[in-house]
C-alpha cells in the first residue's frame, strides 16, 4: 500500500496523457453547455426572462439564473467522459495488465477519477469565461468564491465517482456512452431553467427534492450574493452521498473479476 | 525447484466447467507449453495462475507464492501478455514502456535505461514516439511483451501469443521467446499450434475438455502414437480397393481416394511396399510419406474426447 501514492500520481499522469491525446472528446463534451448556453440565453432567454419575474426581467436577467445551470451542465457533460473512458479502458486488456501488477488497484480508477476532475474543473471555467464573455456578472465576495469553487470540485467529484461505476457496469463502450443521459436530463426536472412553481404537482415534487435543486440555488445565490438558506448543506450533503456510493460502487465492480 | 505447481485445478462459469482438476508441474527456466484448442480452458488456466480470477478449488504456486494467501507477492514476481493486447494505445511505445517503469518502481535512470534497451531490442526504436494504435498487429505484440519484460519477471505467461501473426511476425515472435529464455526466465505458454509447442517447449502439456490428456517433451509425445505412414493416392475407386486388398493392413483415409499404410519410413519396406503393388498391377497416382509429428498426437489425443485414454 506504500506506493498507492506513486502508483496514483503515474495512472493521473497517464490519464491527462490520455486526454491530451484524444481532444475531439473534450471538444465533443464542452460543445454541449456551450451550446446551451448560448441557446438559452439568445433564443430563449428574452421570453424565459419575462417569465422568472426579476426585477428588470430580460434576456441579462435570464442570464444570471441560467448561468449555474449551465455550469452543472458543464460538469454532467465532462462526466459523461469518465464513463466512456473507463468503460474503454475495461474492453482494452490494458486493465487486465495492471491487475496482474503488483500495484496499488484502486490507482487505476484515482488516475480516471483525478484526470477527469482536472479535465472538468478545465471545462467549467471555460463555460464560465463565455457566460462572462456574453455578460454575466457574477457579484460573489472572497468567501463566495471560495463556497463556489467548493461546492463545485465536490459535485464534480461526485459525479466523476459515479459516473466510473456507470463505466464500469457498461457492457459495451457504445453502451456506456447513453448511460449518462439522465444526468444530463435532470437539470431540467429542477429549478435549472424555470422556477419549479410553474410546473404541474407531481412534476414540482420531484423537482424540489432532487439532488440538482438545492444545488443550482446556492450556486445561484452565492454568484449573485444572495442568501442560499440551508442549500448549500443539502447539496453538499447529496455530493457526499453520491459521491460515496459512486465511489463504493466503483470498487465492487472493479474488484469483480474479469470474465470478459 | 519449480516455478508453477498447481494441484487439482477447477473452475466453472456458470454451469459449464471450464477446468476439470489441473495439475501442473513447471521446473524454473524452462518453457512449459499448455497446448489446446479453443475452449479446452488455456486462457482460464492462465487467468487463474497470474491471479486474475480465482479457481474455484485446488491450490498453486507461482515463483514460490501461494495464488490466494499471497497474490501481491505472485504478481510481483509474473509477467503477463495475454492473447487481446494490453498496450495504451492512446500512448506511443515509449510512454507504455515507460508506464510500466514507473509501475514497477523503477527509478528515472534506471527506468529510462530499460526502456531504451528494449525498445532497440524488439525493434520499436524506429517507432518509439508514434502513438501505439497505429503499429502493426506485429508491433503492437512485440510492443506488449517488450511491457511485460519491463519489471524483470522471474515467469512470463505468454497466452497464444502469436495467434493472429503472420509467419513472419510468428518467427520474429519465437525468436524473442528464444531469447529471453536465454536470460533464465521460466515461460508458461499456451498455443494452438503444434509447430509453436514443438519449436519452443521443453515439456507440453494437452489440454482437452478442462483436463490434461498427455504430458511430456515433443519426442515423448510424439512416441505415445503409432509410427509413421505412407498415403497412397488413387484416381479410381477399383485401385483403391483392389490396394487394400493386396496390402490389408491399410485403411481408408476418410473420404478421400487415398489409404494409409503403416510404414516405418524406411527404404527397404517402402520398396517391398511398391514391389506388391506392382505385382498386382494396382494403379497409384501418387505417394506421401508421413513421419509422426506433433499433429497426430494432438488428434490422437483431442480428436475423440471419448475414447481417450488418460495417463
Amino acid at each position: 500500500m506504500s506506493y498507492a501514492l506513486t502508483d496514483s500520481a503515474t495512472m493521473i499522469r497517464r490519464n491527462l496523457k490520455r486526454v491530451i491525446r484524444y481532444p475531439s472528446m473534450t471538444f465533443q463534451l464542452l460543445l454541449m453547455p456551450v451550446v446551451f448556453l448560448l441557446l438559452f440565453v439568445y433564443v430563449l432567454g428574452g421570453t424565459l426572462g419575462a417569465g422568472i419575474g426579476g426585477p428588470t426581467g430580460g434576456r441579462a436577467e435570464y442570464l444570471n439564473y441560467v448561468t449555474p445551470t449551465i455550469i452543472l451542465m458543464a460538469i454532467t457533460s465532462a462526466v459523461q467522459g469518465t464513463t466512456i473512458s473507463i468503460a474503454l479502458d475495461m474492453t482494452e486488456g490494458i486493465v487486465d495488465r495492471f491487475r496482474t501488477m503488483a500495484i496499488a488497484r484502486v490507482s487505476v480508477l484515482t488516475g480516471h477519477v483525478v484526470g477527469s476532475l482536472v479535465q472538468t474543473v478545465l471545462s467549467i471555467s471555460f463555460v464560465l469565461g463565455v457566460a462572462v464573455l456574453i455578460g454575466f456578472r457574477p457579484k460573489a465576495n472572497a468567501v463566495e468564491w471560495l463556497a463556489l469553487i467548493g461546492l463545485l470540485v465536490a459535485m464534480a467529484f461526485a459525479l466523476i465517482w459515479l459516473s466510473a461505476a456507470l463505466g464500469l457496469a457498461s457492457k459495451t463502450v457504445e453502451g456506456s456512452s447513453n448511460v449518462g443521459l439522465p444526468l444530463i436530463l435532470l437539470p431540467f426536472f429542477g429549478n435549472g431553467f424555470v422556477p419549479t412553481d410553474s410546473m404541474p404537482t407531481v412534476l414540482r415534487w420531484f423537482a424540489e427534492y432532487q439532488p440538482f435543486t438545492p444545488f443550482i440555488t446556492a450556486l445561484r445565490g452565492l454568484f449573485m450574493g444572495t442568501p442560499i438558506g440551508n442549500n448549500g448543506w443539502i447539496a453538499l450533503g447529496w455530493c457526499v452521498v453520491i459521491g460515496f456510493g459512486g465511489y463504493l460502487w466503483s470498487k465492487k465492480l472493479f474488484n469483480r473479476e474479469a470474465i470478459r | 525447484m519449480n516455478a508453477i505447481t498447481a494441484t487439482g485445478l477447477r473452475r466453472s462459469y456458470g454451469d459449464q466447467e471450464v477446468l476439470k482438476g489441473v495439475d501442473l508441474n513447471v521446473q524454473r527456466g524452462t518453457v512449459f507449453s499448455l497446448l489446446g484448442a479453443n475452449g479446452a480452458g488455456k486462457t482460464t488456466t492462465v487467468k487463474i495462475l497470474s491471479t486474475l480470477i480465482r479457481a474455484d478449488s485446488g491450490s498453486a504456486t507461482v515463483a514460490g507464492h501461494d495464488l490466494v494467501r499471497d497474490p501481491d507477492a505472485v504478481r510481483a514476481a509474473i509477467g503477463v501478455t495475454g492473447q487481446f493486447s494490453a498496450v495504451d494505445n492512446l500512448l506511443t511505445g515509449r510512454e507504455n514502456l515507460k508506464l510500466m517503469a514507473d509501475l514497477n518502481h523503477l527509478g528515472r535512470t534506471e527506468g529510462k535505461l530499460k526502456v531504451q534497451l528494449l525498445l532497440e531490442l524488439f525493434d520499436i526504436a524506429d517507432a518509439a514516439d508514434k502513438i501505439a494504435s497505429t503499429y502493426s498487429g506485429g508491433m503492437r505484440r512485440r510492443l506488449d511483451l517488450a511491457m511485460t519484460l519491463v519489471g524483470s519477471p522471474q515467469v512470463i505467461f505468454l497466452d497464444e501469443p502469436t495467434t493472429g501473426l503472420d509467419p513472419r511476425g510468428r518467427r520474429a515472435m519465437w525468436e524473442i521467446v528464444r531469447r529471453i529464455v536465454a536470460d533464465g526466465v521460466t515461460i508458461f505458454l499456451t498455443t494452438q499450434y503444434l509447430e509453436e509447442a514443438d519449436e519452443l517447449a521443453d515439456r507440453i502439456a494437452v489440454l482437452d475438455h478442462g483436463k490434461i490428456v498427455a504430458e511430456g517433451t515433443a519426442d515423448e509425445l510424439k512416441r505415445r502414437i503409432p509410427g509413421g505412414h505412407v498415403l497412397l493416392q488413387f484416381t479410381e475407386l477399383r485401385d483403391l480397393e483392389s490396394a487394400a486388398r493386396v496390402i490389408g493392413s491399410a485403411s481408408r483415409d476418410g473420404e478421400a481416394l487415398a489409404l494409409r499404410v503403416p510404414n516405418d519410413g524406411s527404404v527397404r519396406s517402402l520398396k517391398a511396399l511398391l514391389d506388391r503393388l506392382d505385382q498386382n498391377a494396382v494403379a497409384v497416382d501418387s505417394l506421401s510419406m508421413h513421419t509422426p509429428d506433433l499433429d497426430d498426437v494432438f488428434l490422437a489425443l483431442t480428436g475423440k474426447p471419448e475414447t481417450v485414454t488418460h495417463s
